[in-house]
């Protein structure tokens, strides 16, 4: 039986998942890339090909921020750019969507689809308030477990406005309110409203959102931001199941759609071969590029971080 | 002898050189702006100024250190903050301790006497009225011809077989015009300049055509929007841009002068959607837009500096222009940023979504629209 692998490097984390010939997931993996994802797709793999199934890997699919470095490390057939990955896994699940909402851990997006076809989109440009990694920072430093941030919000009658423009306004505003005794929960929901504002006010500017809204990427599995998106916007909000790896879904489903002959997979091996970066600083003119060498067993594969692409690898 | 030195535009930089020397002046050639002349610029810049404020004082702050006395800016009206940059240059570097003298070529329109008692300044050498017609014509003929082999590349780029080809043509056009000094010299390197990207492999296809609007500085100047358009044409996409300096020189200054139509007509067209003048190029913007639209384009990207009044005007009517013409649109905002990579995730999207669209237009046609199988590729 044929299987689509989809890997998706996120700034925080990194996802493989395995598709079957229909399309339906079979196995997801979920790592925290922590500033390594060379080492987080390695492990991945590695944790793919341990759990005792046979895989019979017929494409490959890359997406995320690091996306072409998991190109040159797993070889993959495509490579496409997260909106367009995200879109295609939340129409699979979700036929007539037509938004998308997604929050990762490090930025945010939102798609518009019509009649199928993505029509417009937006990704945050100017701030990181609302993202995962926020709503990880503040729940940490309330000493409430990220997984039961949401309840909290859930059970609050009476939530407390927290400034939401801004990350640093948001966390000054929360201590502020905090020390003046207003219960957690309230501060915890007033939080999460604050954080749909700002993303409604600049990923969703000028944007008609228009039911079905699918939320997904990590921060959907917060039911206290599920439950602000659907009070601001008036409609039912769903969240996919798979709502934390759906770029990885849909850069498989890309894969498979693009169905090549031979699949450029290095194979479940690629996870014990040795890949290293380094980099030199170019002195070909003051722009002082810093470029990246990616070496398999010490031999240059790829490279990239040049402005003029003089130093691009023959045949990538 | 005066050493005078300039803001870089792309080529034009050597054209206006040239120009320069023939009316007596030693240049001190600008650089192509880097990162460090931009880490200089954002040093001194205040905080809130724009990108191409912050490039351009970096540059000048170069040029100085280099050993020029002069430095020569154009003006500008209306409420677009570029009009004064010259003057906020000019103080910044002063209280830096630099020397040297500040000459700004205001618009003719308006200001005449300004423009005639600057260019005075910067002629410095006997010259007869045959002279004067010799170099104006050269100068002139030089800028068009850098247009025209910029515009043969955008053409190009998205249809050749060999990656990069295009690229190395155009640097190469670049430089043979750089070493002209003669108006034949002009003409027969436009010949060869033809014949070079006539030999270019190229594909046989339509290619998705995006039209770029938004501020003239970082819609001309490609070290300043991350080499966009070389980006476009990578990717398949036929671009265009709304500013080549050959027109907007003509139009801004010359038919200016005789109060003739020109870049008005553009603003004639924006004008249902945008009236009011609010400086920069927020009105060409708009009605840009709308040609592509009119003329078959299948997107409009828009490139604005952080901050800039006029572009954030624009963008806000921008959408709804776009939707009523049935154009896609994405906004670019630049700032000090130098990584590439957001750039690209968002290109890259937005071709994907003209592509589908596209697609999907053309499959309604023929009245066999599946759902959801067609996501750009």
């Amino acid at each position: 039986m044929a299987h689509y692998l989809g890997i998706d490097v996120g700034s925080v984390s990194t996802n493989l998942v395995i598709l079957d010939e229909q399309g339906e997931l079979e196995e997801a993996i979920y790592i925290r890339t922590q500033g390594q994802p060379i080492k987080a797709i390695q492990e991945g793999l590695k944790l793919l090909s341990q759990n005792g199934k046979k895989w019979d890997i017929k494409g490959v699919g890359t997406t995320g921020s690091g996306r072409q470095l998991a190109a040159v490390i797993a070889g993959a057939d495509v490579v496409k750019n997260e909106i367009t990955a995200h879109a295609v896994a939340a129409m699979k699940e979700v036929p007539d969507v037509r938004t998308v909402l997604e929050i990762g851990g490090q930025d945010s997006k939102i798609i518009i689809l019509r009649d199928g076809i993505v029509t417009d989109f937006a990704m945050n440009t100017v701030c990181a308030a609302g993202t995962g990694s926020f709503l990880d920072q503040q729940a940490h430093r309330l000493g409430i477990p990220i997984e039961e941030f949401g309840y909290y919000a859930l059970r609050s009658k009476n939530p407390v406005r927290i400034a939401g423009r801004c990350a640093v306004f948001a966390e000054s505003d929360m201590i502020h309110k905090q020390q003046l005794g207003y219960k957690v929960e309230d501060i915890i929901r007033g939080l999460c409203q604050a954080l749909v504002r700002n993303y409604l006010n600049n990923v969703g500017k000028g944007k008609e959102i228009l039911p079905r809204v699918v939320f997904q990427g990590g921060v959907a599995a917060n039911v206290g931001m599920k439950a602000a998106f659907e009070e601001a916007l008036g409609t039912e909000v769903y969240v996919p199941k798979h709502h934390k790896v759906m770029g990885a879904i849909g850069a498989a489903l890309l894969a498979k759609e693009a169905n090549v002959e031979k699949t450029k997979f290095r194979g479940f091996d690629a996870s014990e071969i040795e890949f290293t970066a380094d980099s030199f600083e170019c002195k070909g003119c003051s722009n002082h590029c810093e470029v990246v060498n990616i070496r398999m067993e010490g031999k240059v594969i790829a490279r990239w971080g040049d402005r003029c692409n003089r130093w691009k690898v023959i045949g990538d | 002898m005066r050493r005078v030195s300039y803001p870089y535009l792309g080529n034009a930089t050597v054209t206006f050189k040239k120009l320069m020397n023939a009316l007596g002046n030693e240049v001190v050639l600008p650089r192509r702006p880097t990162e460090e002349t931009l880490s200089l610029g954002t040093k001194y810049a205040p905080e809130f100024a724009c990108l191409p404020f912050k490039i351009v004082l970096g540059t000048y702050i170069e040029a100085l250190e280099a050993g020029a006395d002069t430095l020569v800016s154009t003006g500008g009206v209306g409420p677009c903050r570029a009009g004064l940059y010259t003057t906020l240059h000019e103080k910044i570097l002063k209280s830096l301790g630099y020397e040297f003298e500040m000459i700004t070529l205001e618009p003719p329109g308006r200001h005449l006497k300004e423009l005639i008692a600057s260019i005075k300044k910067l002629v410095n050498r006997k010259l007869s009225f045959s002279d004067y017609c010799r170099i104006g014509r050269f100068v002139w003929k030089e800028i068009q011809l850098l247009d025209k082999v910029e515009k043969l590349s955008h053409k190009i780029r998205p249809l050749e077989v060999k990656k990069g080809e295009t690229t190395k043509t155009f640097r190469k056009c670049a430089e043979l015009i750089a070493q002209a000094q003669t108006y034949e010299d002009l003409l027969e390197i436009e010949r060869e300049a033809e014949l070079l990207y006539d030999k270019i492999d190229k594909k046989d296809f339509d290619p998705l055509k995006i039209g770029i609007v938004g501020e003239i500085y970082v819609v001309i100047e490609p070290a300043a929007n991350l080499e966009i358009e070389e980006m476009l044409g990578d990717l398949g996409v036929y671009v265009e841009r709304s500013m080549f300096l050959a027109s907007y020189t003509f139009y801004n200054a010359i038919m200016d002068l005789f109060r003739m139509p020109g870049e008005r007509d553009v603003k004639k067209i924006a004008s249902p959607y945008f009236k009011e003048m609010c400086g920069g190029h927020g009105r060409e913007s708009v009605g840009n837009a709308i040609l592509y639209a009119k003329r078959g384009f299948d997107g409009v990207i828009q490139l604005s500096p952080f901050t800039c009044i006029p572009e954030i005007v624009a963008k806000s009517i921008l959408p709804k222009v776009c939707a009523e013409h049935d154009i896609g649109f994405l906004s670019i905002t630049l700032d000090e940023q130098t990584g590439k990579e957001g750039l690209r995730t968002r290109i890259e999207a937005f071709v994907d979504l003209l592509a589908a669209k596209k697609k999907y237009k053309a499959m309604h046609k023929k009245g066999d629209v599946t759902y959801g199988t067609l996501l750009g590729h």
